[in-house]
C-alpha cells in the first residue's frame, strides 16, 4: 500500500501539491516513485522557467524507464530542489520530502484531488 | 494470453513485480528492486528464473551437418560437454537469431535460444534440416534458473559434490542432482559474472527454486529480475536480440566476429556476409558525457549530421554512471571519438570507450 498522507493535494498524474508560503511546492507521490524503480536521474527546469498546467516540466529517469513530470499549475518555476542533481534517489526514500520545484506567481491550477480522492485513482491502476 | 513458467508463483509469493516479456509472464524485478539485484549479482548472487528461454534438441547422424549449416560458429571439432555461441543467420547476413548450442554427445546437441524468437527459430531449423536430422523444441518440458554472482561456486557446492559441478566456463555437466532431483548444470550465464545455468524438468522447477535459496540463505543470494538481467548484460557488454541484433544488423556489424567462422565451407548468411565485406557500421560503447540518461533507438550525432543509433542504454548500477550501446558508422566508432544523442530533443554529450564496461576482475 502506498503513503497517501492526508494534508496534500495530488493530480491524476501522481504529483502531490502543497501551498506554502505563497509557493506550490510539487513532488511525486510515493506510487509513482514506487511504480518507476531506482531513480537514476531527474531532469528539472531552470529558476524563472515557466510551467504551464497539464505540461511536463520535468524527466525522471528510473533504470527502467523514463517518464514525464507534470505541473498541476501554471505560474514560473521559484526554486528548483538542487539536491536531486547528486541524488535523485531521494525521491524513492523519501517522496513527500524530496520536493522537485517550487512555483511561484501561480495563475491557474488544476482541479487537485484530495487524498482520499487519490487514493481512489491509485486503486483503480492497481487493479 | 500470455503464458506463465512453473516459476510464476514463486515469483509472486516473493513479491515480484509481473511484467509481460516475450510472450511469459515475468518479473521485472522484486521488492529490493533492479539497483539491488544488479549489485548483489556482481558482489554476492542472484537467481534468475530463466525458463522462458526456449530449447531446441538436435539429434541424429546428421545433427553436427545441420548446426554447421545454420550457425554461424563451428561445431565441428567441439569437445563432448563444452558450450558454444552462435549466430543463426538469414540468407542477407543478418541475425534471425543469437543461441548457445551445448553438445551433449556425438550425434546430440542442445541449441538454447531467445524466448521471443522460439517459433520463428525452430520454423527456419525445420524448413533447413540437413538428412538424417531430427529436431524438436523441448522448451516446455525445460525449467531453467540462472545462479549468478561470485559466491555462486559455494552456493552449489552446499548441494552439488566438486566433480558435478563444471569447472570450466562455457562446459557443463549434464547429469547432477540437486537434492534428489536430475538436472543438468552449465557453467554460462548472461550477467558478466561466474555462474550457472541449470536445466531441470519442469516439474522440479519449484523446489530446485526453494533449495538454492535456502542453500544460499547466507550467502546473500537474492532473487532477481528481468531488469537486473538488462543491466548485468548491458554492463558486461553483451548483444540483446531485438537492440544489438536483428533481422537486419548483421553479427559482424555487432562485433561477434568471434562466432562467426567465414571460413567455414558453407552456412547460411555466409556468402551475403562476405560480400558485405567489412562493416560499415560497428558496435561501439558509450559512456554518458553530459546530463541524463541515453537509451535505446536515440540518433546520434556530430553537429548536424547522424551518423548512428543507440540500441540499449540505461543507468549502469554497478558503474555508477549511465552508459549506452550503438551501432555507428566506421569512421566514428575509434575509443574517444565525442558525439551528441538526440534524448527526446535535447542534445547530450557521449563520447565512445571500449566494450565491455564492466570486466571480472
Amino acid at each position: 500500500m502506498s503513503v497517501i498522507p492526508a494534508e496534500l493535494k495530488y493530480s491524476k498524474t501522481h504529483e502531490w501539491v502543497k501551498e506554502e508560503d505563497g509557493l506550490f511546492v510539487i513532488g511525486l507521490t510515493d506510487y509513482a516513485q514506487s511504480e518507476l524503480g531506482d531513480i537514476v536521474f531527474i531532469n528539472l527546469p531552470e529558476e524563472g522557467d515557466e510551467v504551464s498546467v497539464g505540461e511536463a516540466f520535468s524527466d525522471v529517469e528510473s533504470v527502467k524507464a523514463v517518464s514525464d513530470v507534470y505541473s498541476p499549475v501554471s505560474g514560473v518555476v521559484a526554486e528548483i530542489n538542487e539536491e536531486l542533481q547528486d541524488n535523485p534517489a531521494l525521491v524513492n526514500e523519501d517522496p513527500y520530502g524530496a520536493w522537485l520545484i517550487k512555483v511561484r506567481d501561480v495563475t491557474e491550477q488544476e482541479e487537485l484531488l484530495d487524498a482520499a480522492g487519490y487514493e481512489k485513482v491509485v486503486a483503480e491502476e492497481e487493479a | 494470453m500470455e503464458k506463465k513458467t512453473p516459476l510464476y508463483d514463486i515469483h509472486v509469493e516473493e513479491g515480484g513485480k509481473i511484467v509481460p516479456f516475450a510472450g511469459y509472464l515475468l518479473p521485472v524485478q522484486y521488492k529490493t528492486g533492479v539497483i539491488k539485484e544488479h549489485m548483489a549479482v556482481r558482489q554476492q548472487a542472484g537467481l534468475f528464473d530463466v525458463s522462458h528461454m526456449g530449447e531446441i534438441l538436435f539429434t541424429g547422424p546428421g545433427a553436427l551437418k545441420t548446426l554447421n549449416h545454420l550457425i554461424s560458429n563451428d561445431y565441428t571439432n567441439m569437445p563432448l560437454y563444452k558450450v558454444r555461441y552462435g549466430i543463426l543467420c538469414n540468407a542477407h547476413g543478418g541475425t534471425i537469431d543469437d543461441l548457445v548450442v551445448c553438445k551433449l554427445g556425438e550425434e546430440r546437441y542442445l541449441a538454447v535460444v531467445n524466448a521471443a524468437n522460439r517459433e520463428k527459430d525452430f520454423a527456419h531449423m525445420k524448413a533447413n534440416l540437413l538428412e538424417d536430422t531430427v529436431c524438436e523444441d523441448i522448451s516446455d518440458d525445460i525449467a531453467q534458473v540462472a545462479l549468478q554472482g561470485p559466491k555462486a561456486p559455494e552456493i552449489l557446492a552446499k548441494l552439488v559434490p566438486q566433480d558435478r559441478i563444471p569447472a570450466k566456463y562455457y562446459t557443463l555437466v549434464p547429469e547432477a542432482e540437486i537434492d534428489g532431483m536430475k538436472c543438468m548444470i552449465s557453467r554460462t550465464g548472461y550477467t558478466g559474472e561466474l555462474g550457472y545455468e541449470i536445466y531441470t524438468a519442469k516439474e522440479n522447477a519449484v523446489h530446485l527454486w526453494k533449495v538454492l535459496r535456502e542453500a544460499g540463505r547466507d550467502e546473500g543470494l537474492i532473487p532477481a529480475g528481468l531488469g537486473a538481467r538488462d543491466t548485468l548484460r548491458l554492463e558486461a557488454g553483451m548483444p540483446l536480440y531485438g537492440h544489438e541484433l536483428d533481422e537486419d544488423i548483421s553479427p559482424l556489424e555487432s562485433g561477434l566476429g568471434f562466432a562467426v567462422k567465414l571460413g567455414k565451407e558453407e552456412f547460411i548468411g555466409r556468402d551475403a556476409l562476405i560480400e558485405a565485406g567489412e562493416p560499415k557500421r560497428v558496435r561501439v560503447g558509450l559512456e554518458v558525457t553530459g546530463r541524463g540518461i541515453v537509451r535505446e533507438h536515440q540518433d546520434l550525432y556530430v553537429n548536424d549530421r547522424k551518423v548512428g543509433v543507440t540500441t540499449s542504454g540505461t543507468h549502469c548500477p554497478y558503474l555508477g554512471k549511465p552508459v549506452a550501446m550503438a551501432l555507428v558508422e566506421r569512421a566514428y566508432a575509434s575509443e574517444g571519438t565525442e558525439l551528441q544523442a538526440d534524448v527526446r530533443g535535447r542534445r547530450v554529450e557521449v563520447k565512445t570507450i571500449p566494450l565491455p564496461f564492466y570486466k571480472r576482475a
